[in-house]
């Protein structure tokens, strides 16, 4: 391969691409501007920020001691922001977006809670109207509502006038009914049991009144998010920046192939071709000078989110490096694909911009693939997008060493040396 | 007593050169030669297969049959240094619009491994020949489009070919920028270039070619002398014959039938 004619294509290449005015502003300002919107919305919440609350609603038809224990619960909890409408307001709201569940605890609930508690009456039915595009939120309230009416249930019936007079109900039944004799016995003693502790005198103000404890969750949760370490926060810009710069490398590669198009067009591949220059080193060019920009619009993002928004590359530099420069070339050979594969600059623009689209969402540029459903999820990697999303997620915020960066590598340059290989042997060389 | 002595080859020989497009033949069994310091017209109505026959000269576009001959050799691929005897000059404006003259220039100088200081004195004695030189640092983009042709023909033989094939290389200029190219071919004649002109007008040849070669529907219809191109036309009343009259008297019909 000779050299003077490739540095002579490369350089060429480049200073077309920075002369154009609107292919440097598409290729470096509109991916920041773009990553950073996205970063801040899928930031994980920083040190200083509050925790988005969930918006649910209570309506309280049963107005019993467990129904306003409930609602004190969730009144209390730091992952609800509660408001108490009218069933229809309460409706409305939910079908608007502007709250995620609405509880309805329905007349009588506490009463039949508790009877079931023990385990011998009908279970009563709490209803929830919900969203239907926030599934998520919808199983978190379903938890977070587990806890609460556990909470209520259990200390009215361990502690409460309702369950002193269940507890009354129950045991003279227990003598008639059909149960084994050793389970009668064991049952009734623990009933008994239950029924001196109501009856002891309140030892303290603690114990009293609301004081009084009931069942809770056995067990508090400490919540480790595992980034690269124990005092780093997860940077939702590391990821949006790394999505959007590979968005627009793809679409500046799949620019380029249409501008090789272009210059047959214009006659440019009759002089390119009466050179005395190998084909090898008309591709080479190509392909070289498309990596450099690809990891020039890669790296001015990354710095500017490093700058701008203190993103890390808390796993290997020298990985980092690696996944960009492998992620460039896959996008440069993506080019010539393109350039190989396109009739018309007009029709390989349309096909081209679907293509790319497809892929970085595919490839969770856009949004998460851990979102995605489990086959999809699979599926994408045979995108290559999704290798390289990955891979600088591992790189940044993940803080994986070289290591995590050999796979994702190998797998870019492994679809690189198939677009190249499929656009050498489709590329026309015949200028007629 | 005669002697035989060798025939030294053709600088360029063109045998039996055939190119089609599906069911249509472009070029239809092409021959003629090229000698230094000559000027060959390649004249011919539009689609009669004159810039396939460049084409294929050029090495652009491979023959079905027949071959190109450069002092008697083949090409032999894309890298052949004898590439560098031969100089294009498209019937495209082949240019980067948002480079300036002498971007291009350096670019196309570098396809041919010329660097440093040889490929600033080729580009600085290419845009001298074209009168461009003022203009070197002014992207392509804001020149007109006789100054765009001139840069055109600056890019073509910027490394000193000795065949140059010029493919209709003052379409669309003024007269006045018309002879300044002529001009510019007159010294390359000079300098003991051979040069292939093609185009459609029989005025354009007859300042400079030695020999013109009338290609019709891929054919070669007639190769000769202006002279005797022209003592076989009955041209009109005392005027100058033009390809019209020399179709019409050839084929026996005329130019647009
Ligand atoms: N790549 C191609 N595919 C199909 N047909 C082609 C191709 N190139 C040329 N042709 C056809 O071959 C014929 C000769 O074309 P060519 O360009 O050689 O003519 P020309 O003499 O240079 O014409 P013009 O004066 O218009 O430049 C035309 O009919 C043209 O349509
Ligand atoms: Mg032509």
């Amino acid at each position: 391969m000779a050299l003077i004619p490739l540095l002579a294509m490369v350089r060429k290449d480049l200073q077309l691409f920075l002369s154009d005015r609107r292919s440097v502003i598409v290729s470096f300002v509109v991916p920041i501007a773009i990553a950073s919107f996205f970063g801040s919305i899928f930031s994980g919440p920083g040190s200083n920020s509050e925790p988005a609350r969930i918006a649910i609603a209570i309506i309280d038809q049963d107005a019993s001691a467990i129904s306003r224990s409930i609602v004190a619960g969730a009144r209390a909890d730091k992952s609800l922001k509660l408001a108490m409408p009218t069933e229809a307001e309460a409706r409305d709201e939910v079908r608007r977006g502007k709250t995620a569940v609405a509880v309805i605890i329905p007349k009588g609930f506490g009463e039949a809670a508790g009877n079931a508690f023990f385990g011998n009456g009908e279970k009563p039915q709490l209803s929830l109207l919900h969203d239907p595009s926030r599934g998520i939120e919808l199983a978190m309230v379903r938890g977070i509502l587990t806890q609460h009416v556990m909470e209520a249930v259990s200390r009215e019936m361990f502690g409460g006038e309702q369950g002193r007079r269940a507890v009354e109900q129950t045991l003279p039944g227990i003598a008639s009914s059909s149960m084994p004799a050793a389970e009668k016995r064991a049952l009734m003693e623990m009933l008994n049991s239950v029924q001196k502790f109501y009856n002891q005198p309140a030892a303290g103000g603690a114990q009293a009144g609301t004081g009084r404890r009931g069942l809770t969750m056995p067990y508090n949760v400490r919540e480790e998010a595992m980034t690269a370490g124990s005092n780093i926060a997860y940077n939702g810009y590391s990821h949006s920046f790394a999505g959007m710069a590979i968005q627009f490398l793809l679409f500046a590669m799949a620019n380029a192939g249409i501008e090789m198009l272009i210059e047959r067009q214009r006659g440019l591949w009759k002089r390119l071709r009466s050179a005395p220059v190998s084909r090898l080193t008309l591709l080479a060019g190509k392909a070289a000078s498309g990596a450099i920009i690809s990891l020039m619009i890669l790296l001015v993002a990354f710095a500017f989110a490093m700058i701008v928004f203190r993103v890390r590359i808390q796993g290997s530099i020298l990985g980092f490096l690696g996944i960009s420069i492998a992620c460039a070339v896959m996008a440069s050979t993506f080019g010539l694909l393109v350039a190989a594969l396109g009739n018309s600059p007009a029709t390989a623009r349309g096909v081209t911009t679907l293509a790319v689209l497809m892929m970085v969402m595919l490839g969770g540029a856009w949004v998460p693939t851990f979102i995605f459903p489990a086959w999809l999820q699979q599926l994408t990697v045979i995108v290559p997008v999704r290798w390289a999303v990955d891979g600088l997620d591992a790189m940044t915020w993940r803080g994986i060493g070289l290591s995590g960066a050999l796979i994702p590598v190998a797998v870019l340059l492994g679809f690189a040396a198939a677009f190249a290989s499929v656009a050498a042997s489709r590329f026309r060389w015949e200028e007629g | 007593m005669v002697l035989p002595i060798d025939v030294p080859p053709e600088m360029l020989d063109i045998k039996h050169l055939r190119k089609s497009f599906g069911s249509l033949v472009a070029v239809d069994d092409v021959s003629f030669t090229l000698a230094p310091g000559q000027l060959v017209g390649l004249l011919g109505p539009n689609g009669a297969g004159k810039t396939t026959t460049v084409s294929m000269i050029a090495g652009l576009v491979t023959p079905e049959q027949g071959e190109v001959l450069i002092d008697g050799a083949r090409l032999g691929g894309d890298t052949d240094p004898k590439k560098r005897r031969i100089g294009l000059v498209p019937q495209d404006l082949a240019l980067y619009d948002e480079l300036s003259a002498r971007s291009n220039l350096r670019f196309f100088g570098a396809l041919y491994g010329l660097a440093g200081s040889a490929l600033d004195k080729a580009i600085a004695a290419a845009l001298e020949l074209v009168g461009l030189a003022d203009r070197r640092n002014d992207r392509v983009a804001t020149y007109s489009g006789g100054m765009k042709r001139r840069l055109n023909l600056a890019a073509g033989l910027l490394h000193d070919p000795d065949i140059l094939l010029l493919d209709e290389p003052t379409v669309g200029v003024d007269p006045q920028s018309r002879n300044a190219i002529f001009d510019n071919l007159e010294v390359l004649k000079s300098r003991d270039k051979a040069l292939l002109y093609t185009t459609h007008y029989m005025e354009e040849v007859e300042r400079l070619a030695d020999r013109i070669v009338v290609m019709d529907h891929g054919k070669v219809i007639a190769d000769d002398t202006l002279d005797g191109l022209q003592s076989r036309v009955a041209a009109p009343a005392g005027g100058h014959a033009t390809l019209e009259t020399v179709f019409l008297t050839l084929t026996g019909r005329s130019l647009r039938d």
